[in-house]
C-alpha cells in the first residue's frame, strides 16, 4: 500500500468505532483512574491490510535465519556459559509476552476511547507473536544445543525454581489489579518503554558476541513491534494526565512500576549480560553503561522528563537510587552471586569466573575484586564434587539472605533491608521502596483516598517457605531438576559435562536442611528481631557477615 | 583496491566450542531428552502448536507451586476457572494446599482438570496466523484490484449499489464489535493458554474482516460514481432492519461475566443464525444475479474464517464440555439455557432483516428459504454438540 492510500485507509477504518446504542459491554476490569471521553487519534495508524503481510515478511526473515543458523552449525561456536542462562531467560519471557496480549482488553474497558482500542488489539496480536516465537526459539535450542536439560522442562521449572518466581512479576503485574496500573503504567509506560531496550537490544547484542545469532534474529524482530506499544502507552498516559484526579495515582504507580521493574529486570538481565558472557573486550559496554545510556538518558531524560510539564510527578529520587544501586551498591553483582550461591536449586549450569573475567570486572567496576573476587574463587574451588558440600552449605563468608516480600529478589544490599509487620506477618523488604509498595501502595486506600480496584500482593512469595525443613536432595527431586539417569542434577556449578564431575542427589543428601528465613523471622521475639535487623544491616558487601573485614 | 585492517575495530572473536547436540554423552544427552516434557500431548506425538502454546499460562494445579503472586481487589487471582459457568472435570477438586514445609506439590496426574484437554484444531500460533491472514489480505487486494481494472463495477444496477453501500457496509460494524469486544475481550478470561490464543486468533479474523469491508467500501466510493461511503453508518445507526441485529450483537458484549456464554452465544448461535444468514444466504446468493462478482470474494473470506476456522475451534471447545466425563449434564443444561436466551433474540433480529431480501433487482432465494437453511445448519451444529434444538427454533 502506498503511503497515501494507507493514510486514507486508516482514515476510513475510523468509521468502525463503536458507540453502544442498546447495551454497554460488560465491565470486567476496574480502575480507580477516571477518563473523560473525548475524540482521540489512534496513535498506531495501522491497517491490517498492510500489517499482516508486513509481519509475515518479518517472520520469513526470522525463520530463514533460523534454518541458516542450524545448517551453518551455529552451535559449534556458541558459548555454553551464555546459552545456559537462556534456560532461565526463555522460561520467563514467553509468559510476560502472552500476559501482555491478555492485558489489552483490560484497557478497552478502562479507556473509553474506541479510537485507541484498535492499537491495543494490534498489540494483542503482536504479543501472541512474541510469546509463541520465543517458545519456538527455545525449542530450537533444546533440539540443537549440546545440553537440552533445563530447556526441555522450563515451563515446569520456572515456577518451582529458587529464583524463577521473581520473573513472574514481569507478567502477572500486567494482568491483575487496577487495569491502568497493570496494563498501562506497569506494562507499557515502564516495562516496555524503559526496559525493553535492555531486554531486546542489549541481550541480543551480547548473544551475538557469544556466538548465538538466533537470539538476535528473533528479538530484534520482536523489538521492531515495540515502538507501536510505546505509542499506545503514551496516548493513554496523556489522557490520564488530562484529569487532575489521576495525578496522585499516576505518581503512585510510576513509583511502584519503576522500582519493581528496576529490581526485577536489572537483576535478571544485568546478570545475563555481565556474568553470562565470554566477551571481555574492554571496550564492550558494561550493563551499567548500557543502563545509563538507554534507561537513564533515553527513557528518563528524553521521555519522562518532558512529561513533567503536563503534571506528571516523576520519581526522580527512585531513578537516581536505582543508578546508585547499580553503580555504587553492586546490585547486579550481588544478584549474580545470589543466583550462583543457590545453583543447586536452579535448572541451568552456572560457569565460574576466570582471571580474564576478574580483570574485566575490575576494569569496568573498580573495586569489584575486593568485594566479589574471593567469593568467586571459592565458587570455582567448590565447583567439582570432592568431599565438600555445594557452596550454599560451605563457609565462604556469605550470609544467606532474606527475600524481599515485594520484589522477591533477596535483600542483597544489606544496609537497605527493612522489616515491617504487614497483614499480621513480619516481612523483610530489600528497600524502603519495596516496603512502601506492599504496605502502602497495594492497598484499598491510598493517602486517604479510596482505591477499591487496586490489586494485592499474594502467594507464597518466599521460595524457601515451601521447603522449610527439607533435605536438599528431596527439594531438588520435588522440583524435578534431575537428569534422566535419575540422580545427576540438571544444574551444575561448572560447564564440564563429564558425568564423573557432575553433582548428584547423593551429594545433596549430606547437606544440612533448607530453612526458611521468613519462618524463622516470625518465630523471633521482638528483641531477637531487633538484633537480627541490626546485624543484617551491618552485613555486606558480597553477603559478608557483619564486622567481617575481608 | 586494497583493504586495510582498521586497528580500532573491536569485534568479538568466534571460538570453536563444539556445543552442538550429540557432541558428548552424559545424562540427558540423548534424543529422548529433546522434547518439552511437562505436558501430555493430545495425540501420540506432540505437535509444534502444542509446544509453543501448552503450559505457557501456568496453573496452580500444575506447577505454580508458589501460587499466583498478584490478586485482584476481590481476591481472585490469575485465570479463575469460575469466570464461566461451564465446568470441566476435576475443577471441583481442591487446589493443592501449600505452606511452610509443604513442598511444591507439583501435578502428578497431568492435566489435573479437563480444561487442559482443549487443543485448537486449527493449531494456530504466530506462524500460521500471519501466513493465513496475510494470504487473505493479498487475495482480497488482488481481487478488488482486478475488478477495478476490468471495470466490473460498471455493471452494477443502482439498486445494487444502494444495497452494497448500506447493507454490505453495515455488516462491518458487527465484525468489528465481535473482534474487539467479544474475542479480544475474552482473551484475558479463558482457563488455558490454548483457549485464550484461539480467542485472540478469532479476534484477528474479525477485526481484519471488518477492515476488509471498510476498505472495500472505500474502493467503491472511489470507483462508483454516486456511491455513498457514509451510507453504512446511516444504515447501522438508523435503519429499522439493522437495529435487531445490532441489539443482539451489543447484548453479546454485555453478557454478565461469562466468557463461555459470550463465545457460545456468538459462534454457536449468532453466527449461524444471523451471520451466515446475511453473508451466505443473502449477499453471496444475491450478488451474482445483480452482476456483482466482487463482493462475494470479499464476503467469502469472512465466511471461510467462520465456517472453516472459528466455528471449528468453538465446536472443539464446547464439544469437550458437552461430553465431559464429570460435567456433561451440567454443561448441557447451561448451554440449553443460553440457547433459550439467545435463539429467540437472533430469530427476532433475523425477521427484522427480512425487507433486505426484496431490495435487489434480481432477487435472492426467498427469505423463509434462506432462514430455513440457516436453521438447518444451526440444528446440525447443535446435534454435533449433543444439544437439543430449542423449541423456539421451530417458530
Ligand atoms: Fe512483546
Ligand atoms: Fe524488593
Amino acid at each position: 500500500m502506498s503511503r497515501q492510500s494507507l493514510a486514507k485507509a486508516h482514515q476510513k477504518i475510523q468509521e468502525l468505532s463503536w458507540e453502544p446504542q442498546y447495551h454497554e459491554p460488560y465491565m470486567k476490569y476496574g480502575t480507580d483512574y477516571t477518563f473523560r471521553k473525548a475524540a482521540k487519534k489512534d496513535p498506531l495508524k495501522q491497517v491490517l491490510r498492510s500489517y499482516f503481510p508486513m509481519q509475515e515478511e518479518k517472520d520469513n526473515r526470522v525463520y530463514g535465519a533460523s534454518d541458516g543458523a542450524i545448517r551453518g552449525n551455529m552451535f559449534r561456536q556458541v558459548q555454553e556459559r551464555w546459552l545456559e542462562w537462556q534456560k532461565l531467560f526463555l522460561s520467563i519471557i514467553p509468559l510476560p509476552e502472552i500476559s501482555a496480549a491478555r492485558s489489552m482488553p483490560m484497557l478497552f474497558q478502562a479507556v473509553p476511547n474506541p479510537e485507541l482500542h484498535n492499537g491495543q488489539a494490534i498489540q494483542m496480536i503482536d504479543e501472541v507473536r512474541h510469546s509463541t516465537i520465543q517458545q519456538n526459539l527455545k525449542r530450537l535450542y533444546m533440539n540443537n544445543y549440546i545440553d537440552p536439560a533445563g530447556f526441555n522442562n522450563t515451563l515446569r521449572n520456572f515456577h518451582s525454581d529458587y529464583c524463577g518466581t521473581i520473573g513472574r512479576q514481569f507478567a502477572e503485574g500486567f494482568i491483575t489489579g487496577d487495569a491502568i496500573t497493570a496494563a498501562s503504567i506497569y506494562l507499557t509506560i515502564v516495562a516496555e518503554t524503559a526496559f525493553t531496550n535492555t531486554l531486546f537490544v542489549a541481550m541480543p547484542g551480547e548473544a551475538a558476541a557469544n556466538g548465538d545469532y538466533l537470539l538476535p534474529t528473533v528479538f530484534h524482530s520482536v523489538q521492531s513491534d515495540e515502538s507501536r506499544h510505546i505509542s499506545n502507552g503514551y496516548a493513554t498516559l496523556l489522557m490520564a494526565l488530562s484529569d487532575e484526579d489521576n495525578r496522585q495515582l499516576l505518581e503512585r504507580d510510576l513509583r511502584y512500576a519503576w522500582w519493581n521493574n528496576h529490581r526485577v529486570v536489572d537483576a535478571a538481565i544485568g546478570t545475563f549480560i555481565e556474568y553470562g558472557t565470554k566477551d571481555r573486550r574492554k571496550d564492550r559496554e558494561s550493563y551499567a553503561e548500557m543502563w545509563r545510556r538507554w534507561i537513564y538518558d533515553d527513557y528518563y531524560r528524553a521521555y519522562l522528563l518532558p512529561l513533567e510539564k503536563y503534571g506528571l510527578v516523576i520519581p526522580h529520587d527512585l531513578i537516581e537510587e536505582s543508578w546508585n544501586q547499580i553503580w555504587n551498591k553492586g546490585y547486579v553483582h550481588e544478584v549474580a552471586q545470589f543466583f550462583a550461591t543457590g545453583w543447586v536449586a536452579n535448572y541451568w549450569r552456572i560457569d565460574s569466573m576466570t582471571d580474564e573475567d576478574f580483570e574485566w570486572f575490575e576494569y569496568k567496576y573498580p573495586g569489584w575484586y575486593d568485594r566479589y573476587g574471593k567469593w568467586w574463587e571459592n565458587y570455582n574451588r567448590l565447583s567439582r564434587p570432592n568431599g565438600h558440600h555445594a557452596i550454599v552449605a560451605e563457609d565462604v563468608d556469605y550470609v544467606y539472605p532474606h527475600r524481599c516480600w515485594t520484589c522477591m529478589v533477596p535483600c542483597l544490599v544489606r544496609e537497605d533491608m527493612v522489616v515491617d509487620k504487614v497483614d499480621g506477618q513480619w516481612r523483610t523488604y530489600c528497600h524502603e521502596a519495596c516496603r512502601w509498595t506492599d504496605a502502602v501502595a497495594f492497598r484499598p486506600t491510598y493517602e486517604g483516598r479510596d482505591t477499591p480496584n487496586m490489586g494485592k500482593l499474594v502467594g507464597h512469595r518466599e521460595w524457601e517457605t515451601l521447603y522449610h525443613g527439607w533435605n536438599w536432595a528431596d527439594v531438588i527431586q520435588d522440583m524435578g531438576f534431575v537428569r534422566d539417569d535419575g540422580k545427576t542434577l540438571t544444574a551444575q556449578p561448572h560447564l564440564d559435562l563429564d558425568p564423573k564431575k557432575m553433582w548428584t542427589l547423593d551429594h545433596m543428601r549430606r547437606m544440612p536442611h533448607v530453612a526458611s528465613p521468613n519462618v524463622i523471622l516470625n518465630e523471633m521475639s521482638d528483641s531477637e528481631r531487633e538484633a537480627f535487623v541490626a546485624d543484617y544491616n551491618a552485613q555486606g558487601p558480597a553477603g559478608r557477615p557483619a564486622g567481617s573485614t575481608s | 583496491m586494497t583493504t586495510t585492517e582498521n586497528s580500532a575495530r573491536s569485534v568479538p572473536k568466534p571460538t570453536f566450542t563444539d556445543a552442538e547436540a550429540g557432541a558428548k554423552e552424559f545424562p540427558d544427552s540423548g534424543p529422548s531428552a529433546r522434547r518439552y516434557n511437562y505436558y501430555k500431548p493430545a495425540k501420540r506425538k506432540q505437535t509444534h502448536y502444542e509446544d509453543v502454546t501448552v503450559e505457557v499460562q501456568p496453573d496452580p494445579r500444575h506447577y505454580l507451586t508458589q501460587g499466583w503472586i498478584y490478586g485482584f481487589a476481590d481476591g481472585s487471582r490469575g485465570y479463575p476457572l469460575d469466570w464461566t459457568k461451564l465446568k470441566a472435570w476435576g475443577v471441583d477438586n481442591p487446589e493443592p494446599e501449600r505452606g511452610p514445609g509443604s513442598g511444591g506439590k507439583p501435578v502428578q496426574d497431568w492435566p489435573a482438570h479437563g480444561w487442559h484437554e482443549f487443543r485448537d484444531p486449527n493449531e494456530e500460533w504466530e506462524l500460521t496466523m500471519f501466513r493465513y491472514n496475510a494470504n487473505v489480505e493479498r487475495q482480497i487486494g488482488q481481487n478488488v484490484e482486478n475488478a477495478r481494472n476490468a471495470k466490473a463495477f460498471d455493471q452494477w444496477t443502482q439498486n445494487w449499489v444502494r444495497f452494497v453501500e448500506r447493507h454490505v457496509g453495515a455488516w462491518m460494524h458487527i465484525e468489528h464489535i465481535f473482534g474487539l469486544y467479544i474475542f479480544a475481550a475474552c482473551n484475558r478470561s479463558g482457563p488455558t493458554n490454548m483457549h485464550n490464543t484461539a480467542m485472540a486468533v478469532n479476534s484477528e479474523h474479525k477485526i481484519r474482516f471488518a477492515q476488509d469491508l471498510a476498505l472495500y467500501n472505500l474502493t467503491l466510493t472511489e470507483e462508483i460514481e454516486g456511491f455513498d461511503g457514509a451510507a453504512h453508518l446511516d444504515a447501522w445507526n438508523n435503519d429499522a432492519e439493522w437495529q435487531g441485529v445490532r441489539k443482539v450483537a451489543e447484548a453479546l458484549t454485555a453478557v454478565d461475566d461469562d466468557w463461555g456464554e459470550m463465545i457460545f452465544g456468538t459462534n454457536i448461535v449468532f453466527e449461524p443464525l444471523l451471520g451466515e444468514l446475511f453473508r451466505s444466504n443473502l449477499v453471496q446468493q444475491a450478488a451474482p444475479g445483480n452482476g456483482d462478482y466482487v463482493t462475494p470474494t470479499v464476503m467469502g473470506a469472512g465466511e471461510y474464517d467462520f465456517a472453516q476456522r472459528d466455528l471449528r475451534w468453538t465446536q472443539a471447545c464446547m464439544g469437550l464440555l458437552t461430553q465431559d466425563k464429570e460435567f456433561a449434564d451440567h454443561n448441557k443444561q447451561i448451554m440449553q439455557g443460553w440457547l433459550s436466551h439467545w435463539v429467540p433474540q437472533c430469530l427476532d433480529a433475523a425477521r427484522q432483516l427480512q425487507p433486505l431480501w426484496s431490495q435487489p433487482d434480481a432477487k435472492p432465494p426467498r427469505f423463509e428459504d434462506s432462514l430455513d437453511r440457516a436453521k438447518n445448519r444451526f440444528a446440525g451444529i447443535l446435534s454435533d454438540l449433543g444439544l437439543d434444538a430449542p423449541k423456539e427454533l421451530s417458530q
